[in-house]
Order: structure tokens, then C-alpha cells, then sequence
């Protein structure tokens, strides 16, 4: 293949990874933006969402595009009424101390990952796509099932966005990000607004986890890449700021994809780490962020 | 002097211990005391300065490798290996601290845990050289020191002892010190110090270099001692366990995290036995590991040690 095609082939698998992680790290960042809690069970939730999909598929054998839009729809729920538990039993308990809650998320993870393994196998498991269509380039050919990943990627994140802007609620999120102890006094139910914005974000990598299972296998040590890829995109975005985070899913995804597939992943990998942690030594506020 | 008797007594009990155990569970006990001194050294950092890192796999895998390394390829004894390894291990965490330490809270728990990652990534990606995931097992010629064979029973226990002796007697010593007392005063407030005219950059890049020093002795001395060394001493993981058995111990407390690491070693080894009656407790390790972690931080954030200490033992150290 030439040049110009391979490259067109990077970038187009770049942009699934990307639409796939700006979902994930929306999450993740909506979590630290509201709550100021860093998530790290977030990578369980999106292995969850994987691991549901394949447990409803697997129920409905034969049926390939209704199991997926059952999963679509039950995976993220549940997920995200783990997540409300979660919340209520033990993040609410701790205060939301920042500190206290990477430990007692750390815990989590190891917990959901070893249940997960003892209920499901240490197996990768595949999904059927919904639909089987490939795309005919004049050099090559591209699963169409991608690009409706990509375009899913994007109606959430874009209806994440009104919901934040637009509706009460998410007024009500905002208002309770800017200032805890003010909506309080508002008659905001504060806890009732972090445990909706806990089991969001969870939903938001659970509904990841779906969109990637019929691409990549559902396996339980799957969470650890987005995990880390989402810090990287919300750091680089600037904690908290959910447009910031978009578009650093774009650069991370489409760099990684164009890297990966000239260099060694590995080395790819070991730079953008890197990368991240001087971002946050030299530019805490993230290289979109508004200001300190 | 209670104090200095009471580690005392808890050396030579240990001795004693190893003494008179089986081999199987002696060389158990063996590892505890190595990891302990990994545990110790995360206590410098967290417990006494208030450092919480997520990176400190980082430098017991410099202990590991500056050892693992210059005794396959250079085909050093164990004694200058360890030393190598304990400067590896202080020099990674000065590195380390001097970018780390511009942030704090949050920040540095991420800092620390992204350079920990790259660090495990490099060891995969220089795998030809560090055998990457599999590892690579010490040339025995390599395991002596003065001349007694670490992979052999007795030799390998004293050589853990004093290990663990001297790092505890040292860390009980360099707490009760006038630069012990800063370290606490960053941890309970950095600013009051700041305006009391101590340093707290400098304060707190000691005591992380210190703790690289023990976790970097550690990693040398488990690489000797157990003749292995491997990628997965510098996963996650590694963070995560020092800050497991500190935090049971109790934080802040000399002999907390060998306590600790005693005790969940025991947790462990008792679910593997009960695995065997009921198969579905196989592997439970992580989820005990994970369960711990929460139960911890909900209900006994002090640990086991810091707990006594306000109920009464105020001469606890």
C-alpha cells in the first residue's frame, strides 16, 4: 500500500480510538470536574460495560443487532447503579477527601476486577457486531461497523453537552461544581447531585466499553489502557473541562493511531506518559485550561 | 529506652523465629522482612512527611534492576550489587522528586504514578535487555556475599534480618531526629513550617530520597535473595502494596508496616488454604487486597498501630 492510503487508514483508526476514549475520559472528567474525585475504578466500569455486553449477547444467540442495543441500553444502566452504590456506601462516607477516595477507588477496582474474573474467566471473549457492512475504499476496505462507532461516539458526547448547558439539571451539576457549600445552601441535595454525577460518568465508560467489545474482545484486565489514556486525556484537556476533553481525545487518538502504526507502541506509549506527567508539573491547569 | 527495647525485642524475636520455623514458611517470613523494609520506606514518605505516592514501584524496580542487571552482565557479588541498588533507588526518587514535588495532593499522586508507568514501560521496552515480562533469573555465582551462598537457607535469613534490622533501627532513629520532626511538620502543615524558616521543598525531597533508598534495598536485596527479577516489580501493583501494608499498620508508626505486611501476607495465606476446600475463593488475593484497601480507609484510617496510639500506647513511636 502507498503511502497516502496507509496514512488515510492510521487516522481513520485513530478516529475510533478517539470517539471510544472521549467518551471514557468525558467521564472521568465530568467525575473530577463535579465531585473533585479521581476515579481510577473508572477503567473497571468501562471493562464492565464490555463484559455486560458480551453477557447479553451471549443470552440472545442469533440475534446480533437486537442483543446489541439491549446491551447498549442494560449495560450502562447497570453500571451505573454499581457506581450509585458505590457512591453511597463508600465515597460519601469518606467526604469526598481527595486522597481517601483514590485509595478506596484503587480497592474498588481490584474488587470489581478479581469478581469479574471469578464470575467470568480470564477468556477474551468476542462480540458480533450489529451489522456486517464494509465499506469499499479504492484501496482498501473499512468496517462500517467503526464508523458507527465514531458516529455514536460523537450523538452522546454532543447530547452530553446539551444536557450539560441546556437543562436544569445540568445547571444544577455546574452550579454544584463551582461552588459546593453555596448550593447547599440553594437547597441543592448535594449528595443526591454526586451520586447521579458517580454513576454518569460510570455509565459513560460502560457505554465505551460497549461501543469497543465488537472491535476488541471483552477481557477483565481490559480497563487498564483507557484508564491510563483517559487520565492523559483529561490532564491534557484540563481537569474538569469536558470541551478541553474532546478535543485532547482527538490528539491523543488520532497521534496514537499515526504513531502506533509507524513506531512501537511501547515507545509511543512511554512518551505520552511522560508527556502527561510534565503537563502537569509545568501546566496543572492543562494545555486548554483557562487558568490556574 | 521502652522504645528502643521494644524493637529490640521485636528483632530478636523475628530471629528467633526464623530460627526455629520450617523452611517453607521461614523463607515466607523472609520476604515479609525485605518487603517491610519496602513498606518502611513508603512510611518515610507517606506516613511521616504526608507524600502520598503512587510511583514507588518505580524505585524498587531500580533496586531490582541496578542489582539484576550488574550481576548478570557485570557479574557483581551481591554486596556491591545491593549498594548499587540502594543508590539506584535514591537516585530514581531525587529525580523523580525534583519534577514531582512542584505539585502536590492529587497531582503528585498522578505525577508519581505516570513516571512509575513509563518506568514500567521502558523495563518492556528494553525487554532483550531485561527480559520484559518474563524476567531473567540471577547467575547463582553472583548470590554470595563474604563468601556464604544467599540461596541457601540460614544465609539468606540473616542477610533479610539484618536488613530489616538496620532499616528499622534507622528509621526509628532518623524519626526521633530534629530532621524526623520536620518531615511531620510538612505532613501536619507545610505552611506554618515554611514560616517557622525550614524548607519544606528541601524536607520533602529528602525524605523521598530516603524512601528511595529503602525501597531501592529492598528491591536489590529480593532480587538477591530470591534470585529473580522481573517487569512486574515495576507494575502498579508495587505501589499499590507498600501503601496497603502502611496503611493497616498504621501510618506514621515505625513498626507499622512490617505489621502490616505480616498481616496481610497471613490474610492471603489463610484464602489460599480455604481456596483449596472451596474453588471459588481461587485467586481471591486481589479482591482481599482491594477489599482491605476500603474497609481501611473507611473505618480505621490510622491503621492497626495508629489506633493503639490513641487509645492509650502514647509512647508508641
Amino acid at each position: 500500500m502507498a503511502f497516502g492510503p496507509f496514512f488515510l487508514l492510521a487516522l481513520m483508526e485513530g478516529l475510533v480510538t478517539a470517539a471510544v476514549l472521549a467518551l471514557a475520559a468525558s467521564g472521568l472528567s465530568l467525575v473530577f470536574g463535579v465531585m473533585r474525585v479521581v476515579n481510577v475504578a473508572h477503567g473497571a466500569f468501562f471493562m464492565l460495560g464490555a463484559v455486560l455486553a458480551w453477557a447479553v449477547a451471549s443470552a440472545m444467540p442469533g440475534q446480533p443487532a437486537i442483543a446489541f442495543l439491549g446491551a447498549l441500553v442494560i449495560a450502562p444502566l447497570l453500571v451505573a447503579a454499581l457506581a450509585a452504590l458505590a457512591d453511597g456506601l463508600i465515597l460519601k462516607r469518606l467526604n469526598y477527601d481527595p486522597e481517601a477516595t483514590i485509595v478506596a477507588t484503587i480497592g474498588l477496582l481490584y474488587m470489581i476486577q478479581q469478581a469479574v474474573l471469578a464470575l467470568y474467566g480470564p477468556n477474551a471473549n468476542p462480540v458480533t457486531a450489529p451489522f456486517e457492512l464494509r465499506l469499499q475504499l479504492p484501496w482498501f476496505g473499512y468496517s462500517g461497523y467503526k464508523l458507527f462507532v465514531i458516529v455514536a461516539a460523537a450523538l452522546v458526547l454532543l447530547a452530553l453537552w446539551v444536557f450539560m448547558t441546556r437543562t436544569k439539571v445540568g445547571l444544577i451539576m455546574r452550579a454544584t461544581q463551582v461552588d459546593r457549600t453555596t448550593a447547599r445552601s440553594f437547597g441543592i441535595n448535594v449528595d443526591r447531585v454526586y451520586m447521579g454525577t458517580f454513576a454518569l460518568g460510570a455509565a459513560l465508560a460502560a457505554l465505551a466499553g460497549v461501543l469497543i467489545v465488537p472491535i476488541q474482545q471483552a477481557h477483565y484486565l481490559m480497563g487498564g489502557d483507557p484508564l491510563l489514556l483517559s487520565f492523559i486525556v483529561v490532564i491534557i484537556g484540563g481537569l474538569g473541562s469536558l470541551r478541553g476533553t474532546v478535543v485532547a481525545a482527538l490528539i491523543i487518538g488520532l497521534s496514537d493511531g499515526v504513531i502506533s502504526m509507524f513506531f512501537s507502541p511501547t515507545l509511543a506509549k512511554i512518551i505520552a506518559t511522560l508527556l502527561v506527567a510534565l503537563v502537569l508539573v509545568f501546566r496543572p491547569q492543562g494545555l486548554f485550561g483557562a487558568k490556574a | 529506652m521502652k522504645v528502643w527495647a521494644l524493637h529490640l525485642a521485636l528483632i530478636i524475636a523475628l530471629a528467633v523465629a526464623l530460627a526455629v520455623l520450617p523452611p517453607y514458611p521461614a523463607t515466607t517470613l523472609a520476604r515479609i522482612l525485605v518487603l517491610a523494609v519496602f513498606a518502611m520506606g513508603y512510611n518515610l514518605a507517606f506516613g511521616y512527611t504526608g507524600l502520598l505516592s503512587l510511583g514507588h514501584a518505580l524505585f524498587l524496580a531500580a533496586g531490582v534492576f541496578a542489582a539484576g542487571l550488574s550481576a548478570q552482565f557485570w557479574g557483581l557479588s551481591a554486596g556491591p550489587a545491593l549498594l548499587l541498588g540502594v543508590a539506584a533507588g535514591g537516585l530514581v526518587a531525587a529525580a523523580v522528586g525534583l519534577l514531582a514535588l512542584r505539585t502536590a495532593g492529587v497531582s503528585f499522586m498522578i505525577v508519581t504514578l505516570m513516571f512509575a508507568q513509563a518506568g514500567y514501560l521502558t523495563v518492556l521496552y528494553f525487554g532483550t535487555i531485561t527480559g520484559g515480562d518474563e524476567g531473567f533469573n540471577l547467575p547463582a555465582a553472583s548470590r554470595t556475599v563474604f563468601g556464604f551462598d544467599l540461596s541457601t537457607d540460614t544465609p539468606r535469613f540473616v542477610a533479610a534480618l539484618v536488613l530489616f534490622a538496620v532499616g528499622l533501627l534507622a528509621s526509628l532513629a532518623l524519626v526521633r531526629s530534629s530532621f524526623g520532626r520536620s518531615m511531620v511538620a510538612m505532613r501536619e502543615n507545610e505552611e506554618r513550617s515554611r514560616m517557622l524558616g525550614i524548607n519544606p521543598f528541601a524536607v520533602k525531597l529528602a525524605a523521598l530520597v530516603l524512601s528511595g533508598l529503602y525501597a531501592g534495598a529492598a528491591g536489590a536485596a529480593y532480587a538477591l535473595l530470591f534470585g529473580y527479577a522481573g517487569a512486574n516489580f515495576a507494575t502498579i501493583q508495587y505501589s499499590i502494596l507498600p501503601m496497603l501494608y502502611v496503611l493497616l499498620g498504621g501510618a506514621g508508626t515505625t513498626i507499622g508496616p512490617f505489621l502490616g505486611a505480616l498481616l496481610m501476607f497471613g490474610l492471603i495465606e489463610v484464602t489460599s488454604r480455604m481456596a483449596r476446600l472451596w474453588p471459588v475463593l481461587e485467586g481471591m488475593d486481589y479482591f482481599l487486597i482491594g477489599a482491605a484497601l476500603v474497609v481501611l480507609v473507611l473505618f480505621a484510617p490510622r491503621g492497626i498501630l495508629g489506633t493503639l496510639r490513641e487509645r492509650g500506647l502514647k509512647w508508641l513511636p
